[in-house]
């Protein structure tokens, strides 16, 4: 048995010594991304995924990243959080412990962004969430980031924007109670709804779990509420489900969403039934200009398909990434001291002209940019309806 | 009172799947006294097998070479997909149960468990994690019948469950195969001496179970149709406590109970809280348990389970 034992023992620390991953830490540089590459939404882990190597075949064709009059290389760690919180934090750890990374782009959602960012800011590396737009994900964390605004903003851009465009008193939200997201968004929604239109003008306020396929009945009670529209904060694989359903129970009025609905599932997953609707992103890729649109272009030659806001985020917090490590000056090859300077030169970035428009940071690391509100057009294209500036 | 009867309409939709994918679990149990643990991915299965035949059979009839009428797509896709997920069940069974027929009992449930994610890991890693629609071969049609509103699909989905579980009544009540089964339920040690080929009557049992999970899956898909391929572990775990609840080994029982669970949740979620609805649910489920614990047509001594 000892033995046994003995013989494992002496296998590892051979294969430990033998791996190239162990030694060659001097001249590269790692970047963890932390994505949902299976689970509920493989669909924003993909985009994540594929922005990066783009980021990094930039990098290459440079011959490598330069920080004080040094060349080094840079390789990408693509750890999968299958979508949940506890792999979230799972992914975030090994990526810092094992794989000993600088900086970790990711995770998207915040549901698994809150948890990776207590993780990360404990480790003291610094983690940038480019989709996570819950305030809980960077609150009193310093080494935590985010690429995008927040749903404190984005809360009461749908609510005017609705109020603006139809003029609706009477609003119903459906949302995930066992999801950070949207449960704090819809939350939000309802303060500035009922900020606009008096208490009690959300008159339906109905929500759900996780993986449940029929809202029946909570569809039935939001029709029989009297509501005129319907917000619903979901990602694209619910969204399909609810449309469809409500349509099929006879609600005639417009529904509307949130970010999490700008990937390109959400028309193929809903079809038709999707077309007219509107919600609330950080860029429409219809009509772009300048660099956005070439981004687009590079994507859509490479891939074969429009990016969604995950995949141009993502490289934005990549390029914030890359200026953050060029602006550090020198690398120690000290991880721990190198982090702490990479953070230091993130919190130091005023301002950063985005693919998704320009932005400035406040205190805490959260960006303030605009909003857009798109429209699935008939074409089943994410068109570029309004834009909202803070 | 529309609003009951709307709510009513939903829960009869809701509880047909619970139904159906019970029915399964119970025969199983009922005959070989083992759960299968695997019959949630079953039915998972079934309803991949049924998109992979509907849209092999849509571009048939779009490039007109086989030209059907969308009604009849379905109609084809839920017979084909019945018939092709038969042989998933009975491939379980033989790979799966076979072997272990004279090991504990604990043995064969964890063997379940371990096809089950076989199954559910088997499909990400040949269909990739991304959501898949089901193509939608009926236009949805919607009726308001007095402010209660009802969808062909609705109407379809009821009607065909009905339909089938009628149908394995009788096929259990009146064939020659129905009669071994029921033996087979009274002793499986007694009945093979006789001269009732055990292994014939597994697999079949194993085949008409698979066959009612694909049939669940193909009507689940059309109602809602985004697929993923762990929407086996959620709706089979609930319809393996309607098979429970329902009493083992009872089809009557089983249906029953699939339609009173899917009652429940509907109820519970329309009438007391939407986000504590399957909390509320299971509550109420164990409390019937507490005062009928083998289910509402179960019998105390499992020697004596019929079908």
């Amino acid at each position: 048995m000892r033995k046994g034992l003995l013989l494992v023992v002496a296998i590892l620390v051979v294969g430990l010594a033998l791996s190239p991953c162990a030694w060659a830490k001097s001249k590269t540089i790692k970047v963890g991304i932390n994505a949902p590459i299976t689970g509920d939404i493989p669909k924003v882990g993909e985009g994540s995924k594929y922005a990066a190597e783009m980021w990094l075949e930039d990098i290459k064709a440079a011959g490598g990243l330069q920080v004080g009059g040094e060349k080094y290389m840079v390789e990408i760690i693509v750890e999968d959080n299958e979508s949940k919180p506890e792999s979230a934090a799972k992914a975030a750890t090994k990526l810092i412990t094992e794989d000993e990374v600088l900086a970790i782009v990711g995770p998207q959602a915040s549901s698994q962004a809150i948890p990776a960012g207590e993780m990360a800011n404990n480790y003291g590396t610094p983690m940038i969430s480019p989709w996570s737009t819950n305030p809980d994900t960077t609150k009193d964390r310093p080494f935590v980031f985010r690429g995008c605004f927040l749903d404190p903003f984005q809360g009461p851009v749908v609510a005017n924007f609705i109020k603006d465009e139809f003029g609706f008193k009477k609003a119903a939200v459906l949302y995930d109670i066992a999801s950070d997201y949207p449960k704090g968004l819809a939350e939000v929604f309802k303060e500035a709804w009922e900020n606009i239109n008096g208490p009690g003008s959300v008159v339906a306020f109905e929500s759900f779990t996780t993986k449940d396929a029929d809202f029946s009945s909570q569809l039935t009670n939001i029709i029989s509420s009297g509501a005129q529209f319907l917000f619903t904060p979901q990602y694209y694989n619910e969204v399909a489900l609810i449309v469809q359903q409500a349509q099929e129970l006879g609600f005639k009025g417009p529904i509307v969403g949130s970010d999490s609905w700008g990937s390109a599932e959400t028309v193929k997953l809903c079809g038709e039934a999707c077309y007219g609707l509107f919600f609330s992103t950080h860029y429409a890729a219809a009509g772009a200009t300048g660099a956005t649109k070439e981004f687009i272009e590079r994507y859509e030659k490479k891939y074969g398909y429009t990016p969604d806001d995950v995949g141009a985020l993502t490289w934005d917090a990549l390029r914030l990434v890359q200026k953050a490590i060029e602006d550090t000056g020198k690398l120690t090859g000290n991880l721990k001291n190198d982090r702490v300077a990479v953070k230091d030169a993130l919190a130091k970035i005023k301002e950063f002209d985005g693919i998704t428009g320009k932005m400035t940071f406040t205190p805490e690391g959260d960006p303030i940019k605009c909003a857009v509100v798109v429209r699935i057009s008939e074409k089943g294209e994410f068109e570029f309806y309004k834009s909202a500036c803070p | 009172m529309q609003l009951f009867f709307q709510h009513l309409i939903n829960a009869l939709q809701w509880g047909s799947f619970y139904a159906l994918i019970a029915l399964g679990y119970s025969m199983v149990y009922g005959i070989l006294m083992l759960f299968n643990f695997a019959h949630g991915d079953i039915f998972m299965v079934g309803a991949y097998i049924g998109f992979g035949v509907a849209t092999a059979l849509a571009a048939l009839a779009a490039l007109s070479a086989l030209a059907l009428p969308n009604w009849v797509i379905l109609v084809l896709t839920i017979l084909i997909a019945m018939y092709l997920t038969s042989f998933v069940g009975m491939l379980v069974e033989r790979i799966g149960y076979r072997p272990l027929r004279e090991a504990p009992r604990a043995s064969a449930a964890i063997t379940g468990l371990m096809i089950g994610i076989i199954l559910e890991t088997g499909n990400l890693a040949i269909l990739g994690a991304q959501r898949i629609r089901f193509p939608s071969l009926i236009k949805t049609q919607v009726y308001d019948i007095g402010g209660v509103v009802v969808t062909n699909k609705k109407i379809m989905i009821v009607v065909v469950s009905l339909v089938l579980m009628l149908a394995l009544n009788e096929f259990i009540k009146r064939t020659r195969w129905g009669m071994a089964m029921r033996a087979m339920a009274f002793d499986y040690v007694v009945i093979p001496l006789m001269g009732v080929p055990l292994n014939t009557i597994a697999s079949l049992t194993f085949a008409l179970g698979s066959a009612l999970a694909a049939a669940a899956g193909i009507l689940f898909a059309v109602a809602y149709p985004v697929l993923d391929p762990y929407i086996g572990i959620t709706y089979g775990w609930k319809a393996f406590v309607a098979a429970i609840l329902g009493g083992r080994g009872s089809v009557k029982g089983a249906c029953l109970a699939g339609f009173l669970l899917g009652f429940i949740e509907i109820f519970v979620g329309a009438y007391l809280s939407s986000s504590l609805r399957d909390l509320i649910a299971y509550s109420i489920i164990l409390l019937i348990l507490v005062f009928r614990p083998h289910g509402f047509f179960g019998e105390p001594h499992s020697a004596k389970l019929r079908l």
